[in-house]
């Protein structure tokens, strides 16, 4: 079972990493979320997939027995949260560069290396 | 103070601060006290952290939530952190300072008080973190802060270079994660210092190499080691200058501290095999990026890839494995980080005077304004190493332990780079100092709050050129906490 999770993890990531290569700046957008995604199923695999009991001690009981690992779980909603928020500030920029050029080729911002009037482009 | 508030001052303040100064936007001008009082207050804070951990008593170390040791996230007063966040607050003020000349009403109206006081109580979280996710917290939000800070004119360059630096580090962070997921996989536990305590013990195993190598990878390209370094001088050069100054000196030292500590102070010998592989990026980034800032005339790209260079220099340290070498690196990345801010503030001056980021318009700076070219002539000579400022000390200690730990061909490609660095300094030196201007108009003043900030950081390099003794004690301390007791210890 843990194998068919990492397979699919590895799948995700490898989509995500070809779309992160794209020029189309929506793709590398929708590949970054894809990416952290993948990344969180793996992480979820790295805590163990063989138990589904809550971690809880049992009445009685003086130690935890096996039960799903809460950290693992913890760390995803954490990843998960981060994750939404970077996308949501790309996605920002991205709208932001889609306005200024018309254009969602990555090549159109690349007049980055040098603006055309250094001086044009000093606000206050 | 108790150390548990001494610890959670350099990290909770900014951030406070910068959620106060948020609702100071309508307030520029009060926004820009209130954020120069927090950063000077930090500052007094570091100054007070930095004491208590070398007095001798054990690093202070303050676990979340009353956890025990290694359960919960903890901070931990480790050296190497301690002195750069040191360093980190004395970069700040000086920004601070300069910021009131080149940051206006209307980028200050656009929050740049509260993100720079994010991304420094970022940077401050990962230079002190003892959990390796936590560790991985920080990054994310400095790399929010940052990208807030490229775009704060909302120009096209800037979108570009932030789009750029987006991508870049979340592919780094992610790499990060999957490293720190593997982790804690095969050990059950993300303390640094347990984990440096195991690690070495454990047989080698698929899953710990692929990590290791992952974190390497993410780190490698957050810190801009080439081949990875490709984005970096294209988004500095498109962020407002007091911020390309910021990012120069904490964006690229806080990926390389972390390499440093998971690489040499965490993974220790269970990753000793990655450090050749460690020792190549870390040439190829000295030679290339040398090579590669003499082609620019665009001052904001030269200095760039010189900061991109002097990561290399750092790398080559680490990468050797000794106490040495890590020492070497340590001196290296405070030096560099005062040094590299200098820099980008004082082209920020040129720029002023002359009115362009490019050098053919630059010039005629020797004739205008001597004290502002006595103020620049620090860093420029630091960073070709010209004895006795502080680059020459960090150049020498990396090569006496490269020669020292038996990769002399190391420390010959970081002399060859530091042949590079020379002319191509000199070279920035003739076109904007010594040459008159092409239209042979006189240049216009360089305000008082611009000399001002670069007169704190220049200080600094002269201090630690003209005394480096104290400071490589504490480098050599730094290396044995890092290799010898584990990370947290």
């Amino acid at each position: 079972m843990t194998l068919v999770y990492a397979l699919a993890a590895a799948a995700i990531v490898a989509c995500a990493l070809q779309m992160v290569l794209s020029r189309n700046l929506i793709r590398i957008l929708l590949g970054l979320a894809l990416l952290s995604t993948g990344v969180n199923l793996m992480l979820f695999v790295a805590g163990g997939i063989a138990s589904r009991q809550p971690p809880l001690i049992r009445e009685g009981a003086k130690t935890l027995e096996a039960s799903a690992d809460p950290l693992v779980q913890a760390l995803i909603l954490t990843a998960i949260v981060i994750g939404f928020a970077l996308t949501v500030i790309l996605a920002a920029i991205v709208l932001r560069g889609w306005r200024a050029t018309r254009s969602l080729d990555a090549r159109a911002l690349n007049a980055v290396d040098q603006p055309a009037d250094p001086d044009a482009v000093e606000p206050a | 103070m108790t150390d548990p508030q001494l610890l959670i001052a350099p990290v909770g303040l900014p951030l406070l601060g910068a959620a106060v100064a948020l609702l100071l936007h309508r307030r520029p001008r009060l926004g820009e006290v209130w954020s120069g009082l927090v950063v000077a207050v930090t500052t007094i804070a570091a100054v007070a952290l930095f004491v208590r951990s070398i007095d001798g008593t054990g690093p202070a170390i303050a676990v979340f939530g009353d956890w025990p040791r290694g359960i919960g996230v903890g901070f931990a007063a480790r050296l190497p952190g301690v002195l750069l966040i040191l360093v980190v607050m004395l970069v700040a003020t000086a920004a601070a300072i300069y910021a009131r000349a080149d940051i206006g009403i209307r980028r200050r109206r656009a929050g740049y008080d509260a993100l720079m006081l994010a991304l420094v109580g970022a940077v401050n979280g990962a230079l002190l973190t003892g959990d390796l996710f936590n560790l991985y917290v920080w990054f994310e939000l400095a790399l929010v802060a940052a990208l807030g800070l490229v775009t704060i004119d909302r120009r096209r360059d800037q979108i570009g270079g932030a789009i750029r630096y987006a991508g870049f580090g979340m592919v780094a962070a992610t790499a990060i994660l999957a490293g720190i997921g593997l982790v804690y996989g095969a050990t059950g536990t993300l303390d640094m210092a347990t984990l440096a305590a195991i690690l070495p013990a454990r047989p080698p195993s698929v899953a710990l190499a692929v990590a290791a190598a992952l974190i390497l990878g993410g780190f490698a390209l957050k810190s801009g080691l080439a081949p990875l370094h490709v984005w970096l001088p294209a988004s500095y050069a498109a962020a407002p200058l007091t911020v390309a100054a910021v990012f120069a000196a904490l964006m690229t030292k806080m990926g390389f501290y972390a390499l440093m500590l998971v690489v040499v102070g965490v993974f220790g010998t269970a990753a000793a095999q990655l450090l050749p592989v460690l020792a190549l990026l870390a040439a190829a980034t000295m030679f290339l990026c040398a090579l590669a800032a003499l082609a620019q005339t665009d001052m904001r790209r030269l200095i760039g890839y010189h900061v991109v260079a002097q990561v290399g220099y750092m790398a080559a340290g680490a990468s050797l494995g000794t106490a040495e070498g890590v020492a070497a690196a340590s001196f290296y990345m405070m030096h560099s980080m005062i040094v590299q801010a200098n820099l980008f503030l004082g082209i920020g001056a040129i720029r002023r005077a002359c009115g362009s980021w490019n050098l053919k318009q630059a010039g005629g700076m020797i004739r205008s304004d001597r004290l502002f070219v006595a103020l620049f002539a620090v860093p420029m000579l630091s960073l070709a190493g010209i004895p006795p400022l502080s680059g020459f000390w960090a150049k020498l200690f990396v090569l006496r332990a490269g020669v020292a730990a038996g990769m002399g061909w190391l420390s010959l490609v970081a002399l060859i780079a530091a042949l590079l660095t020379i002319v191509s300094v000199a070279g920035l030196w003739v076109e904007a100092c010594w040459k008159s201007r092409p239209d042979d108009r006189r240049t216009r003043p360089v305000p008082g709050a611009m000399l001002a900030g670069m007169a704190l950081l220049s200080a600094a390099t002269l201090a630690i050129g003209l005394y480096p003794e104290p400071w490589w004690r504490i480098a050599e301390l730094a290396a044995a906490t890092l290799t010898g007791a584990g990370a947290g210890a």
